[in-house]
């Protein structure tokens, strides 16, 4: 086969191009670095190593997200395995003078902290490592090993067994068996199917979807191919939300680099399969991460949801049956064909296998991205991996599964992270944005954000989420500007129950959850702000009302 | 021309990338959402006159054209500000402040979200979240995200856009 | 040839019933004499499952299913009136008449709407969350109709009318959530409206008074439909 042996000249090509380098400075390019100044940082140490005549040995490379954003712009140093931050670009002279010897001490960031210690990374595997946009540098990582592998020696039929045996589910939220929805995508009858990556990552305070596609994207379209070929499509979308330009950017050269090394296109590889990518942008629709909205918005249409069944993977995209996983659902399938789905089902707890990817924000220390492995408690991530609360303030309450689900208070902490018990607890996983507040936010305002959320982004199509979440919104504003009466959380009661019950897609029936969540753990703030007209954290009355 | 089909509004050589768009995709009518996105990047919104040939071109019917446009929060049938400042409105951004930010801005500027003042020179805006809580409370001005803001940062940042910007 | 269709036993509210596999819950219990409100449902159009008034319970499962857009399963047990059907029924009814200006004394359709029969029969005498009472265009530009957004409950029969079986697309929806607004073309007075071939479709459809003609005065506007199954009966035989 011609087209692996030009893949393995390329791995030989570019071990061989890194032995004359001895150190390489690795600068964060992802988008919370970029907004603190990393490029002028890499150019600075760019200049800087050619100003010195070390362009030979040393290297100066442009890598994705490192996780710790708290602390950007960040440069790591290999081999010496030294992380530096806030790094500005008058840094750049010290850093590479100090090359071969010292550390700049005043620059050093520790990284035998739980922050870097406790993290078990397979998403995050190539994340500030590798050059997004370089596909050299995904191959030499073991990178469309496992595609050549499943094109070379397994049937559509193995690949999805190692799927459902590693126990992964869908990472958006849901939480439903990936390998379930792969066999019904391949049993469904059809001579055209259609993969999608679902990259409209919309909960706010959620940035893991666009920190893997802006750090390796190839780990995403190798997922897809293995898909397609696992189920039988010979064409993809990545759908992808408009905010996020570097991500759109990566994706495409990713998209181009991998044709023109035929692991994408027609004939992968000189085999019988082909599977073209293609990038679709969303236009500012949360209801569009609910699937068959999405697949009406690739259609080129009103991204409105429609009544399931039938489910895509029967009637999808043009009719046509289709897989829908999202970008970190994919981001674990080559890992899995490589190692095994036993490996990753070593890892995790219960029925929530393999790890999990987290943005950690609001009111913490270590904000950032990180991976743990499915089952580690909420109190090893917010306090001990985040850091805690800054300020010495009392940490009141985490948010997860973003206006979808729920805020858990700070005397839940010992639950371990995974589907079932975030449930359990009245909030869900969500895509894994996780926010903690302290005792300075109120819950009710909390509630009615996320409210005013859900009702800017009703589609509108069904009246119980259309009305309901207006009226919803109308009496969390009431209740936290002190007017509200006991008839009024009595109607607050009723109407959550309808939505839950009536509304057409799941925006609408789990709408009422971050309500319903508050309601349960912090009833006392709803009764100060309905009883004494006061609010328990002296939030409200400071905040101005906010609608897009 | 063909009966009932809509001519290219003008001879703004604008229109060949949004031609090139619809032309990539077939001219089918699927391509949609994109070639919005191509009108509203080459001529910052959407016209009548660009939505009548979009329709025209793609054999979209005018009512859906219109409906697209205004479903998707992306499209402005508007021409915005000269200047942009983006408030992320993220749950992160929420805690740490950003409601004193927009209403700093409107002090300051008399114009709220979705609004644009009176020269024409900014526009406020809001995004339901920029993905960099990591850094929150962000806006970003002129597409730059400027991170860890106060009231008072976020009014300088964009003094600065509005008077190093050569007009 | 006709495949072979397959007749499927289930019970609804006790009843046992023979139903075609590819009919839908709502199909067979009309069928059957056994009523199930709805609004956005019309027969000879697409169903879209909007107006939610058509939940019913299916034994086994805890999820409420749209009986309109749901098809018949074998030994399904489904109950269409129990008492927290009615509930939500009223509610939704009652979200409805909140969203918008609903002043059935002053309406064209007073007498002849669906959305008044339909709270009737609901046994709703008041209505619990606050009004709304948004500010909404009345649009007579049309010579012989008119749209009066104070009585549309976005429920788009006009829109699906006017595309299926019209073919001429004149109406959609523009924006979104409690801010959608049916619209003619793109969004210009129905009267200027290049698309409308003036047929009157839409406005026989229209559950309520937010479509009517013109010279119709006070609880006048009745509304004439046979013309959907006979059109639908013509156009099945021609194919």
């Amino acid at each position: 086969m011609p087209f692996i042996e030009e893949y393995q000249r390329i791995v030989a090509l570019e071990l061989e191009a890194r032995k004359a380098i001895t150190h390489r400075l690795l600068v964060c390019g992802a988008s919370g670095c970029l907004s603190s100044g990393g490029d002028a940082v890499r150019e600075a140490l760019a200049a800087e190593v050619n100003a010195r005549g070390l362009g030979r040995e040393v290297q100066v490379k442009g890598v994705g997200c490192m996780g710790l954003c708290a602390a950007g712009p960040l440069v790591a140093v290999d081999p010496a395995g030294l992380l530096y931050q806030a790094v500005t670009p008058a840094d750049a002279g010290d850093i590479v003078a100090s090359l071969g010897s010292g550390p700049v001490t005043r620059l050093l960031c520790p990284t035998d902290t739980p922050f870097f210690t406790r993290q078990l990374k397979i998403v995050l595997e190539n994340s500030g490592l590798i050059d997004p946009e370089r596909i050299e540098d995904y191959v030499v990582s073991g990178g469309y090993q496992a595609l050549i592998k499943v094109l070379t020696e397994m049937t559509p039929g193995e690949v999805i067994d190692q799927i459902t045996r590693s126990g992964l589910r869908g990472r958006g939220g849901g939480g439903y068996p990936t390998g379930l929805k792969w066999t019904t995508v391949a049993k469904a009858s059809g001579q055209v199917k259609y993969v999608i990556c679902n990259a409209d990552e919309g909960d706010p305070g959620a940035f893991m979807d666009r920190s893997v596609l802006e750090s390796d994207p190839h780990r995403v379209l190798e997922g897809m191919a293995l898909a397609g070929y696992a189920v039988g499509a010979s064409h993809g979308y990545v759908y992808v939300r408009a905010e996020y330009p570097v991500a759109v950017r990566r994706l495409q050269t990713a998209i181009k680099q991998a044709k023109r090394l035929n692991l994408l296109g027609n004939a992968v590889l000189g085999t019988p399969y082909s599977f073209n990518v293609e990038v679709r942008l969303g236009a500012g629709a949360f209801v569009c991460g609910e699937e068959t909205a999405l697949m009406a918005s690739i259609e080129g249409r009103q991204g409105t949801p429609r009544p399931r069944p039938p489910y895509p993977a029967e009637h999808g995209l043009w009719g046509c049956p289709t897989l829908i996983n999202n970008v970190e659902t994919f981001a674990n399938v080559a890992w899995i064909v490589r190692r095994g789905g036993e490996a990753f089902a070593a890892i995790g707890s219960g029925k929530s296998r393999g790890t999990k990817v987290f943005a950690l924000a609001g009111k913490i220390v270590n904000t950032g991205l990180i991976e743990v492995p499915m089952g580690t408690s909420l109190r090893e991530i917010i306090e001990e991996i985040g850091g805690g609360v800054p300020e010495g303030r009392r940490c009141k309450a985490v948010q997860t599964g973003g206006p979808s689900g729920g805020c858990i208070p700070a005397d839940h902490f010992d639950a371990p992270v995974d589907y079932e018990s975030l449930r359990q607890l009245g909030s869900m996983m969500g895509s894994g944005g996780m926010i903690v507040m302290d005792d300075s936010s109120c819950m009710v305002d909390v509630a009615r954000y996320f409210m005013d959320f859900c009702m800017t982004e009703s589609c509108g199509k069904c009246v119980p989420c259309r009305v309901g979440t207006t009226h919803i919104h109308d009496l969390l504003a009431r209740i936290t500007a002190g007017k509200a009466s006991e008839d009024d959380l009595r109607l607050l009661d009723e109407l959550c129950e309808l939505l839950q019950g009536t509304s057409l897609c799941g925006l609408g029936q789990s709408a009422p959850n971050p309500v319903l969540s508050t309601l349960r753990y912090f009833r006392e703030e709803y009764a100060a702000h309905v009883g004494e007209h006061r609010c328990l954290a002296g939030a409200c009355g400071a905040t101005e009302e906010v609608t897009s | 021309m063909e009966f009932g089909k809509v001519g290219q509004p003008s001879q703004d050589p604008r229109w060949r990338m949004v031609n090139a768009t619809m032309r990539q995709h077939g001219n089918r009518s699927q391509a949609l959402i994109e070639t919005l996105h191509t009108v509203q990047e080459t001529f910052g919104y959407l016209d009548e006159d660009a939505l009548r040939y979009v329709a025209s071109s793609l054999r979209v019917p005018f009512s859906r054209v219109f409906g697209v446009a205004t479903f998707y929060h992306f499209f402005s049938l508007k021409p915005q500000g000269r200047h942009a400042c983006i408030v992320c409105l993220g749950t992160a951004c929420y805690i740490k402040g950003v409601p004193k930010i927009i209403a700093a801005l409107k002090e300051r500027y008399g114009v709220g979200p979705g609004e644009t003042t009176p020269d024409g020179e900014l526009s406020v805006l809001s995004a339901r979240c920029l993905g960099a809580c990591g850094l929150a409370p962000v806006a970003a001005v002129d597409s730059e995200i400027a991170a860890k803001l106060t009231p008072e940062a976020a009014i300088q940042r964009v003094e600065e856009v509005m008077s190093n910007a050569v007009h | 040839m006709k495949p072979q269709v397959k007749i499927k036993t289930l019970s609804i509210d006790g009843r046992d019933i023979g139903a075609r596999e590819d009919e839908t819950i709502l199909e067979v219990a009309r069928e059957n004499g056994i009523a199930i409100p709805t609004l956005c449902w019309l027969e000879g159009l697409s169903t879209v499952g909007a107006c939610r008034l058509c939940m019913v319970e299916i034994e086994g499962s805890s999820r409420l299913l749209p009986a309109c857009t749901t098809h018949v399963e074998e030994g399904m047990r489904i109950a269409t009136d129990s008492e927290r059907l009615r509930r939500y029924r009223r509610q939704i009814v009652e979200l409805i008449f909140s969203e918008r200006n609903h002043v059935c004394s002053v309406c064209v359709s007073n007498g002849h709407c669906e959305l008044q029969s339909l709270a009737q029969a609901l046994g709703i005498v008041r209505v619990h969350v606050p009004y709304r009472y948004p500010r909404l265009d009345v649009d007579a530009s049309h010579p012989r109709f008119v749209v009066d957004h104070n009585r549309c409950i976005l429920c788009t029969r006009c829109v699906r009318v006017c595309d299926e079986v019209e073919g001429a697309h004149t109406w959609d929806v523009s924006g979104r959530g409690v801010d959608a607004r049916v619209i003619t073309d793109l969004a210009q007075p129905w009267g200027a409206s290049e698309s409308c071939t003036g047929c009157g479709k839409c406005v026989h459809v229209c559950p309520t008074g937010a479509l009517f003609e013109k010279g119709k005065s006070v609880a006048e506007m009745s509304k004439r439909r046979q013309f959907l199954p006979y059109l639908t009966l013509m156009r099945e035989e021609r194919r």
